[in-house]
């Protein structure tokens, strides 16, 4: 029973599961740079999963529903962005509502636009283009658990390097995390921290958008009614695991897709869904646990080796 | 006469409620170093950061080398070559000091890459060409604020600033740092035709560093004259509006007992760092006994042990021979200890309670205002209050209006009434006088030394250094959580004690002093 838990197609699953927290978790981690705790993504996701799905359905091409969700989540970003930086709402509650009116909103669409309730599923909807590395074909490990993921999976893994560099060895990434630390700083250096913290959460937005994209049309094709189903929460559990560290970040994320993927495959070997579902959020509850175990020893460490 | 660079025309700045500009003309002229002096809340930085572009003035005109200029971000003033060093420094903890230095103007390989390696070699250069000694790697935050200091104004000439503003510099400075500071200041307009514009409030340093001289009162301003034509008396006045008395305060000797004895105290501070690394000493009654020390070497910490608010990892605090390590607060108020806290607003009083209720605050169940310590009776109450309003001079409308419709001095005022009238022998006072004019300063350090003279303990933590030489009778030194030195007020200087302050100099008469003097 072992070997059916855990073999190839684990690791292959982790990686399917792990993107979408990869994706969100570095538009997460941008916003969280900027000074802004973004809990909207949950809901950034999961209209990013819907409108992915009525773009590839509706122009039956799988680019157009990545654009449409790229397309809502910028709204909903500049939305967030204008409630937060402009209004100076409260981040935590505007984050809340933007996952409630996703919620609400997506399962209203559902019904007036296919006319469904629960799920929509269709032949017609397009998915994302799987991609194949023809030089790995002859390698039949790296074969199974690399090859023939959806383009999201490879885009993902750029983005974190990409992430990484503007971050950390452009100016604009400098100003990013000025305008989190230290706004008044950036300001009188000349430069908006309005405007780096707008583009944060703008990018936080398409981020998401594509882990909607990757959801929906990824391996399913399919919506079903809260289909992100918590990813945004344990990417942000991701961001702060990673300590808003890109590379650190998606470690985490791999750790949580991992989890997930264990679930899905404890589910194949019977085990009742009841509690195959528990595992990846047990499994981030006691990683957290552990890091911030080892977190507080560490400082404790630290200061007795000071005094 | 020299080339007017800045003029500012009928400046007036309206914020909700308070007019903090009002029809404010004053000129820069080329070259020169022009002080800018008033009390808190007199409109020197408001003013500064309109020529700034951080704020827009409600009315008025600026002017530049002749032509009139609308100055709407920093952005604008950067260009027209002003820069700004503000009194927080505008620097980013977590950031190199080179990253902090290009911050805004970063060097690029291209279009999109910052060019690390540029900034650091940028900043040494900067650094040698001013003479500002500068790590261009170390992070900003483990570096003292006398360092912060220079990198704000390398980062300001680094943006090729003409013309810079100095808010408050030497506030949070030692005698050293700011003698240092003055050189600098001195370098630039000499030897590199910079202009220089220094807010400040301590009238020494306008008298031995400026040409001219601004005082402002109120939101307005009330004159500029050449420093040469000015002393610290006309100034004074100027600032404060009517005549101000700089007199030597009346010290009566009284026999002295030792009341409270601090042995060995260990803390640790909020970020679990130790804050007090074993610090002992003794308090007498008819005493003040001042604790020098830039902000943040454990001053903070050492109060809170002694008023309870603070655990204490080791050692022992006595008073009048009475056990009283890590007691409740009120415990050790009961033992005949006040406490002035160094942040009234957070500590000190309660913004949203009234007059009446703040100043009642530790009385109130005691009788006659609380009968058996529930039921509070209003009478007794109100009379209290009220006598305690007028005997120290606090103005409010009314006892019944909150606190926080009150000015700092008079939120210090009504603290120092409430903590003073308990008749304890023992007073723990932190920066009494922070953030308060001038004329409720004069009446503060009056009530502390008719204190002193009546008998009581006074231990003064403050971080200026006038005031610690103005009230104390014996002075201790600490840094990074230890007693560096302990002196009587007349046995040293400024200047000395301010190497005791910043750890370069230790323990020379440490000990001693006080069997022999007391």
């Amino acid at each position: 029973m072992l070997k059916e838990i855990i073999n190839l197609t684990l690791l292959q699953h982790t990686i399917r599961t792990a993107t979408p927290l990869i994706l969100a978790a570095l538009g997460g981690l941008l916003t969280q740079h900027a000074g802004i705790l973004n809990i909207g993504m949950e809901g950034m996701i999961l209209m990013g999963a819907f409108f992915a799905i009525v773009g590839s359905y509706f122009f039956s091409s799988s680019l157009a529903g990545v654009l449409m969700a790229v397309g809502v989540g910028i709204l909903v970003g500049l939305l967030f962005a204008y409630f937060v930086i402009d209004l100076k709402s409260d981040e935590f509650i505007i984050g809340i509502a933007i996952n409630i009116l996703a919620g609400g909103l997506t399962v209203f669409l559902l019904r007036s636009i296919f006319g469904v309730k629960g799920a929509f599923s269709s032949p017609d909807i397009v998915p994302l283009p799987r991609f194949r590395l023809g030089f790995l074909e002859g390698i039949p490990l790296l074969d199974t658990i690399f090859n023939n993921h959806t383009v999201f999976v490879y885009v993902s893994w750029i983005l974190v390097a990409l992430v990484y560099v503007y971050l950390y060895k452009t100016p604009y990434g400098i100003w990013l995390r000025a305008s989190g630390e230290f706004p008044e700083a950036l300001e009188t250096a000349g430069v908006s921290p309005r405007k780096m913290k707008y583009i944060s959460s703008i990018a936080c937005g398409v981020f998401c958008g594509f882990a909607g994209a990757h959801l929906s049309l990824g391996y399913l094709t399919l919506f079903t009614e809260n289909m992100s189903a918590q990813r945004g929460f344990i990417a942000m559990a991701a961001i702060i695991f990673g300590g808003a560290h890109p590379i650190r970040t998606l470690i985490a994320a791999f750790m949580f897709g991992f989890f997930d993927a264990l679930g899905i495959r404890l589910q194949v070997v019977g085990i009742p869904s009841q509690f195959t579902q528990m595992i990846p959020y047990l499994g981030t509850i006691v990683v957290l646990f552990v890091v911030a175990k080892s977190y507080i020893r560490k400082i404790k460490k630290n200061v007795e080796g000071e005094s | 006469m020299a080339e007017k660079l800045i003029e500012l025309k009928e400046i007036t700045k309206q914020f909700p409620g308070v007019l903090a500009n009002d029809r404010v003309s004053l000129d820069i002229e080329k070259g020169e170093i022009h002080a800018i002096i008033g009390e808190n809340g007199a409109g020197k930085s408001t003013l500064m950061k309109i020529l700034y572009g951080l704020y827009q003035p409600t009315s008025g005109e600026i002017y530049f080398k002749g032509k009139p200029v609308s100055i709407k971000t920093p952005l604008d003033a950067i260009k027209l070559g002003i820069g700004m060093v503000h009194q927080h420094f505008m620097l980013v903890p977590s950031f190199t000091v080179a990253e902090n230095i290009v911050l805004g103007v970063e060097p690029r390989k291209n279009r999109f890459m910052m060019d690390y390696r540029k900034a650091v070699s940028i900043t040494e250069e900067l650094s040698k060409t001013y003479g500002l000694k500068v790590d261009p790697n170390a992070k900003v935050e483990s570096l003292s604020v006398g360092i912060q200091q220079r990198i704000e104004i390398l980062k300001v000439l680094n943006k090729g600033a003409d013309i810079i503003i100095l808010d408050e510099p030497t506030a949070v400075l030692t005698p050293q740092e700011t003698e240092e500071l003055f050189k600098v200041i001195r370098k630039l307009v000499e030897e590199l035709g910079k202009t220089v514009i220094i807010i400040t409030h301590k009238l020494q340093e306008v008298l031995a560093l400026s040409d001219r001289v601004s005082v402002m009162r109120q939101g307005r301003l009330v004159g500029t004259l050449k420093t040469k034509d000015a002393t610290e008396q006309i100034l004074a006045e100027m600032m404060v509006g009517r005549e101000v008395l700089f007199e030597e305060l009346n010290r009566i000797e009284v026999p002295r007992e030792e009341v409270l004895t601090v042995k060995g105290i260990k803390a640790r501070d909020n970020r679990g760092l130790m804050a007090l690394k074993g610090v002992s000493f003794s308090l007498y009654s008819g005493e003040i006994l001042g604790i020098a020390g830039v902000e943040g070497n454990g001053q903070s910490e050492l109060v809170e042990v002694l008023t309870g608010l603070r655990q204490a990892e080791e050692g022992s605090v006595m008073i009048k021979g009475v056990e009283a390590t890590n007691k409740e607060p009120m415990e050790i108020r009961n033992l005949g200890v006040s406490h002035i806290p160094e942040d009234r607003l957070a500590t000190g009083l309660s913004k949203k309670a009234t007059i009446t209720e703040n100043m009642i605050l530790g009385y109130h169940n005691r009788e006659p205002y609380a009968t058996k310590g529930i039921h509070m009776n209003k009478k007794p109450i109100r009379e209290r209050v009220s006598r305690l309003i007028k005997e120290f001079d606090v103005r409010t409308p009314s006892q019944d209006v909150t606190a926080d419709k009150l000015s700092g001095g008079n939120m210090q005022k009504m603290v120092i009434a409430r903590e003073f009238s308990f008749d304890s022998s023992i007073l723990i006072v932190a920066q009494p006088t922070r953030g308060v004019d001038i004329g409720a300063i004069e009446f503060i350090h009056k009530e502390i030394i008719k204190k002193r003279n009546e008998g009581a303990a006074i231990l003064l933590v403050s971080a200026d250094l006038d005031e610690i030489f103005r009230l104390s009778d014996r002075i201790i030194t600490i840094y990074e959580g230890e007693i560096t030195g302990e002196f009587k007020r007349r046995e040293i200087s400024k200047k000395e004690i301010g190497l005791y302050m910043t750890g370069k100099r230790k323990g020379m008469r440490q000990g001693g002093v006080q069997d022999e003097e007391i």
